[in-house]
């Protein structure tokens, strides 16, 4: 369950920016979740509403944007789209591959008002 | 228990780890980072998608606004109650990845190597800690954080090795972060230029999310467990700088395929280091304390350069008069 730690750090940079940049409410949030990330989805919209009771995030809506798997393949030189960290390269069925995007959670932007 | 995270009540033997009270400075300089490197990726592929599914929510939420307000130009003062947007781009892990960060400078500075041991339960790791701690300790000074859920039988089995432990009961948490670890190397008292291992939750999904400050996540897997486990929880295997394969003593009894089992570890991450160990019989053991002191020489490197660094500061400070 350590979406439940990384929603609580959403929840957390969410207090910050309404301080620094004066907002009350947050309506939707926009998140980026690589494929290649460490979290479900879906385990982090059910974290999200679980605990946004009672803060700035009460009624808001959460949106996760996917970011595809990218790798570098050492076999074949080129840039590949990987959805899971044991495919072999979709180009030259090579199994050396380099992440090289696709793992990243980031918080994108908001709409609050 | 703490309602956010889940951690439970402490004793004064568990370190505090209560994370809504602290430090609101770090994220902020942390998140900035990882744009610039994924800037280019990403940015194009989603633009366009993104974009749009703005601009409807846009007209939506305008819309609605309009109904009420009369929109920007109204009656609204402008800029008080009227949705707008704000772009954030911050890591969502900022807060532990600041901690982290934290954690790894100061680790550096007092020429500690701090190792982040994860595995599965039951892969034998405190078993092998215990060997490795009563093995090394008289060759440079160690230090052990153990986690786990519950009990601090861990680190007294370590404390019976004669070396320092201390416990970190995550309560209901999955694993250990940085600032778990901060406080717990604080209240240890981590000696310098020592190697700390840090015996993380036995959890092969969820630590791997988690950056500690360590020079290296080794993770062990025992021949006891399937072989596709590299597969199964690819995460960790990516993260790891080494996998120890432990329990080989007991290769002839089992039908563990080693080859196989490397072979899919090395699918997941074709960097990562394998050493096959026992720490029942020692099998392997003279080739982990090797690599430990490959880390350890980097580590110690680092540090004599800093002090020579700031013992050529002072010595100018004192020539210059």
């Amino acid at each position: 369950m350590h979406e439940m730690s990384l929603t609580e750090g959403v929840l957390r940079v969410l207090e910050e920016q309404a301080v620094a940049q004066s907002f009350s409410r947050v309506k939707i949030l926009w998140l980026e979740i690589g494929e290649l990330s460490t979290v479900d989805p879906e385990a982090l919209q059910f974290c999200f509403e679980a605990i946004r009771v009672g803060t700035l995030a009460e009624d808001a809506r959460m949106e996760i944007i996917r970011i595809p798997g990218q790798a570098l393949c050492m076999d074949c030189g080129k840039q590949v789209h990987l959805s899971e960290r044991y495919a072999s390269c979709p180009e030259c069925g090579g199994e050396k591959l380099q992440v090289s995007g696709g793992d990243e959670m980031r918080i994108k932007e908001l709409e609050v008002e | 228990m703490c309602t956010v995270c889940g951690c439970g009540s402490q004793t004064d033997q568990q370190a505090d780890h209560h994370h809504h009270d602290h430090g609101h400075d770090h994220p902020h300089a942390h998140g900035h980072h990882h744009d610039h490197d994924d800037g280019h990726h990403h940015d194009h592929d989603h633009g366009h998608t993104h974009t749009h599914d703005h601009d409807h929510d846009h007209v939506r939420e305008e819309g609605a606004d309009l109904h009420f307000g009369h929109g920007p130009a109204g009656a609204h003062v402008p800029g008080l109650s009227q949705a707008r947007m704000v772009k954030i781009e911050q890591d969502i892990l900022g807060y532990n990845n600041g901690y982290a960060a934290r954690n790894r400078a100061a680790f550096a500075e007092a020429g500690i190597l701090a190792l982040n041991l994860v595995s599965s339960p039951g892969s034998g790791k405190t078993t092998l800690l215990c060997r490795t701690v009563s093995d090394v300790k008289s060759r440079y000074p160690v230090a052990v954080i153990e986690g786990d859920q519950q009990t601090s039988n861990d680190a007294d089995r370590i404390r019976a090795t004669g070396a320092p432990a201390l416990q970190v009961n995550t309560g209901k948490g999955c694993h250990l972060d940085a600032h778990m670890i901060g406080r717990a190397a604080e209240k240890l008292g981590v000696p310098e230029d020592s190697t700390l291992f840090i015996e993380n939750v036995g959890n092969l999904v969820c630590p791997a999310g988690f950056d500690l400050g360590e020079a290296a996540k080794v993770v062990i897997l025992s021949v006891t467990e399937g072989e596709d486990k590299p597969l199964k929880y690819p995460d960790m295997f990516a993260a790891a700088e080494v996998m120890l394969l432990n329990k080989v003593d007991l290769l002839p009894y089992l039908t563990f395929d080693v080859e196989r089992c490397i072979s899919f570890a090395r699918k997941i991450n074709p960097e990562i280091a394998v050493l096959k160990v026992s720490a029942t019989t020692g099998e392997g053991l003279e080739e982990w304390y090797r690599w430990i002191d490959g880390k350890r020489q980097v580590v110690l490197a680092n540090r004599v350069a800093a002090l020579e660094a700031k013992l050529a500061d002072v010595r100018n400070q004192l020539a210059a008069k």
